[in-house]
């Protein structure tokens, strides 16, 4: 049985962490696994800090709140300080840098860091640092194989903006190569 | 059979319409408002109708209407939303009107939150509006569940002439599941409602829907009969899941979101030699006592774990009879409990048991 | 007798069911519910309509009329009856309500059932007070009128004022036909029996939401007699009242509320999208 992930990702509202979240979610559920996604939801979303626990499993999944994930997807400093201490031992904090001035090590806990904002307006990607996280995640932790997160990533995205299909796959390869 | 990733409260829209519902009276509220949103969407696809009522209370009157016009009808709302139903849920319950009502919990009372909570169990098995009646509740625990249930749900609604009522909670609503969609049921090929209101066409007396009955006597008769239905739902209905029972010194008993949490834990204490176990009603009125007395043997004590301040454990104590302890742990407020604090729980239980048995 | 001998020249209506109702005498529910059942006869609907009965002194309305009937909770038949109207949209629908379960308790789901433009018949009794629970003051109780919840007369600076339902109503959209009128007099029921006509004949031609307002009376709980009821009514409640038209989008030139409600937003462009 592969490692139950537990996956938390958190931003500022309007940085794509319920979408990125989706992606690796329907990603696990091509590969036939038990998957879960939970948005936070309410005022926070509003300008303020989002976050969605996803959960990918080969067991039926408990609760699926996560407040010690064994990967942090962080997308700004507040998430980052909130959550860096409730990261499990032995887990993964993937953290845009250009958003997280202080990224605070820890010894036990693996951090990789990457200046994906940054990195998706250089390349034209808009708002695309999310995606450029993502990236990392699966080239960090290989939580599916490319052809199922291609194919997630297809379903996550509506018809009518399906031009939006490339950078998405351009800015997850930048991340996987940052 | 394709699976598909869905919202909680999506799912519950989108197997309401499967089921044959083309008529859903809403109101927005957080955090059910998707599944409003998910309906005027849809609706208008299949000819059905979608309608953002002034309020919940005509929303709740507009399903009675619907429902006395011999329509499958739904209408969802959250805790404060509820409230403002009670009225319209009695009112059905009198007149014998089917309906499905969803109650996607937060916190209360008052305004409360907006966070997940399981706070309404009183108002949803005891006391949903004035007088004698009451009402199917199902709780479920998983996207797929809620599917399953709101899909069920009309026929049973149907079967019995009541409202029935499914209390999910604002986590369940919110969060993406892969769930499996039951095949779409066409209304017109649903079994014929020859009491309702459809224009008697000069070929029958006419038809009345009505909750008034001006004579003691007779509104006496019509409540024990509606009672002798609701024993024959006690009968036939109740519904309840056990996980890792049949042995457990230690039964855990939650429903909803919180048995996920429980069955989190119960599998951790597991891991540690500790035998515990999960009973998880799923209809929560019938209340399914049959499952409960199943693990009574077994049992040397009940764990009731909840988001409220303590509510079903009232129930599981009055099924218990005094015969074992019966513990409660719960968060409230919008504050989900997490599988390590259930887990210390029932450690303290496990070696407290452990001392008294040496 | 030879058939020539015999002809039928007044009878009960076919959608009034033989029954005794249990109105006071002197009460006009009775004159009204033979206006609103020989409408249905004439317009041949009764098969196909169904009625919702409110709560006040006309709940059991229910067991007076031939066609379907719904009882509604108090001051929810309009809520009732466009869930009704949707259900069995090329059914005749109307509600028969009371001025506490309109205009009080109810107007919430009166004025939300106009303004949507709902294609429903509500026939308005206003007799200014609460009958059934025994003469209370209503929302159409006249400024220093005594009843048993205004004892030293409505006080106006306490109570506030009387609604005028129609005046209200006549400045939403989805509104259709207003007409106020009174069953005072052959001549004033011959009126009433015309608007109450019209407002079903609106509802089959769907034009949109019509009230007709009838100013009543009640003997019992104002504690006159029928005739002293009419004249205090006539003296009294008619110059608050006024009989007449108060909207008739038809009579302005337009086919329905739609048509009436894009000309009163002409000059608003996301108003008149979709229109030709």
């Amino acid at each position: 049985m592969e490692r139950e992930l537990q996956i938390l990702l958190a931003g500022f509202g309007g940085q794509g962490v319920l979408f990125a979240g989706k992606c690796i979610a329907y990603a696990g559920l091509m590969d036939g696994r038990e998957v879960s996604w939970l948005p936070s939801y309410g005022p926070e979303m509003r300008g303020g800090t989002a976050n969605c626990s996803v959960t990918l499993s080969d067991a039926p999944i408990g609760s699926p709140l996560i407040t010690a994930p064994n990967v942090l997807v962080a997308l700004n400093q507040p998430s980052y300080d909130k959550f860096v201490d409730e990261v499990q031992p032995g887990g993964v904090i993937i953290a845009d840098t250009s958003m997280i001035a202080d990224l605070r090590l820890r010894d036990d806990v693996e951090c990789f860091g990457v200046p994906a904002t940054k990195i998706a307006e250089e390349n034209g990607l808009g708002k695309g640092g999310n995606m450029v996280l993502l990236g990392k995640l699966f080239e960090v932790t290989k939580f599916c194989d490319w052809d199922t997160l291609m194919e997630g990533l297809r379903h996550c995205i509506p018809a009518s903006k399906a031009h939006l299909l490339d950078n998405n796959i351009k800015a997850i390869k930048l991340g996987m190569e940052a | 059979m394709e699976k598909v990733l869905m919202k909680g409260n999506e799912a519950l829209a989108e197997s309401a319409m499967r089921a044959g519902c083309r008529f859903f009276f809403g109101y927005p509220i957080t955090p059910q408002t998707e599944l409003a949103a998910y309906m005027s969407k849809k609706m208008p696809k299949v000819g059905g109708t979608y309608l953002q009522a002034e309020s919940e209370v005509a929303a709740i009157n507009m399903v009675y209407g619907a429902s006395a016009a011999g329509a499958r009808v739904m209408t969802s709302s959250s805790s404060p939303g509820i409230s403002l139903k009670g009225e319209g849920i009695s009112y059905m319950a009198g007149a014998d009107l089917p309906g499905v009502i969803i109650n996607v919990q937060r916190g209360g009372p008052g305004l409360g939150g907006i966070q997940p909570s399981q706070s309404d169990y009183f108002q949803a098995t005891k006391a949903t509006g004035h007088g004698d009646f009451q009402v199917v509740v199902y709780a479920p625990s998983t996207v797929q569940e809620m599917s399953d249930i709101v899909y069920e749900a009309f026929d049973v609604a149907d079967k019995y002439r009541t409202p029935v009522m499914i209390l999910a909670d604002g986590m369940l609503g919110q969060m993406m599941e892969p769930v499996v969609l039951p095949e779409p049921k066409n209304p017109e090929d649903l079994p014929a409602k020859p009491w309702a209101c459809t224009g008697h066409e000069g070929k029958r007396a006419h038809n009345v829907v009505n909750s008034l009955y001006l004579t003691a006597e007779a509104l006496e008769q019509l409540n024990v009969e509606r009672y002798q239905r609701y024993d024959q739902i006690k009968a036939t209905e109740q519904r309840a899941e056990a996980y890792l029972t049949e042995d457990a010194d230690i039964v855990l008993v939650a429903f909803g979101a919180s048995a996920r949490v429980a069955r989190s834990a119960v599998n951790a204490a597991r891991a540690e030699g500790i035998k515990a176990g999960l009973l998880r009603p799923i209809t929560l009125w019938p209340f399914p006592a049959e499952a409960m007395e199943a693990t009574i043997d077994s049992a040397k004590e009940y764990l009731v774990v909840e988001m409220n301040m303590g509510q079903m454990v009232e129930d599981v104590r009055l099924c218990v009879e005094g015969r074992r302890p019966v513990g409660f742990f719960g968060r409230c407020g919008g504050i989900i409990p997490t599988p390590a604090e259930v887990l210390g729980q029932i450690r303290q239980i496990h070696e407290r048991l452990a001392a008294e048995g040496e | 007798m030879s058939d020539k001998e015999t002809k039928v020249v007044f009878e009960r209506p076919h959608a009034l069911l033989p029954v005794v109702t249990n109105y006071c005498p002197g009460c006009t529910h009775g004159i009204v519910h033979r206006l609103v059942a020989e409408s249905l006869d004439e317009l041949e609907v009764e098969g196909r309509t169904v009625g919702v009965a409110p709560v006040g002194c006309s709940v059991t309305s229910y067991d007076f009329f031939g066609c379907d009937m719904i009882e509604a909770a108090h001051g929810r038949a309009p809520a009732v009856a466009t869930a009704v109207k949707r259900v069995h949209p090329d059914h005749v629908v109307f509600a028969y309500q009371g001025d506490g379960d309109l205009a009080s308790i109810g107007m919430a789901e009166t004025v939300h059932a106009a303004t949507r433009g709902e294609n429903l018949t509500i026939i308005f009794i206003n007799n200014a007070i609460y009958g059934m629970t025994g003469g209370q003051m209503a929302p159409t109780s006249l400024p220093n009128q005594v009843t048993q919840t205004s004892p030293y007369g409505r006080d106006v600076a306490t109570a506030g004022y009387p609604i005028r339902v129609c005046e209200l109503l006549s400045s939403l959209d989805g509104v259709a036909y207003l007409e106020r009128v009174t069953v005072d007099s052959p001549k004033n029921i011959r009126k009433a029996k015309k608007a109450i006509k019209r407002a079903f004949q609106n509802q089959i031609d769907k034009k949109g939401y019509s009230l007709v307002e009838v100013v009543s009376t009640c003997p019992t709980n104002w504690g006159m007699t029928p005739q002293e009821s009419f004249e205090w009514m006539r003296e009294n409640m008619l110059p608050y009242y006024p009989l007449g038209v108060y909207k008739d989008v038809e009579a302005e030139g337009f086919a329905n509320v739609a048509e009436a409600a894009a000309a009163r937003a002409e000059g608003c462009p996301i108003a008149q999208k979709g229109r030709e």
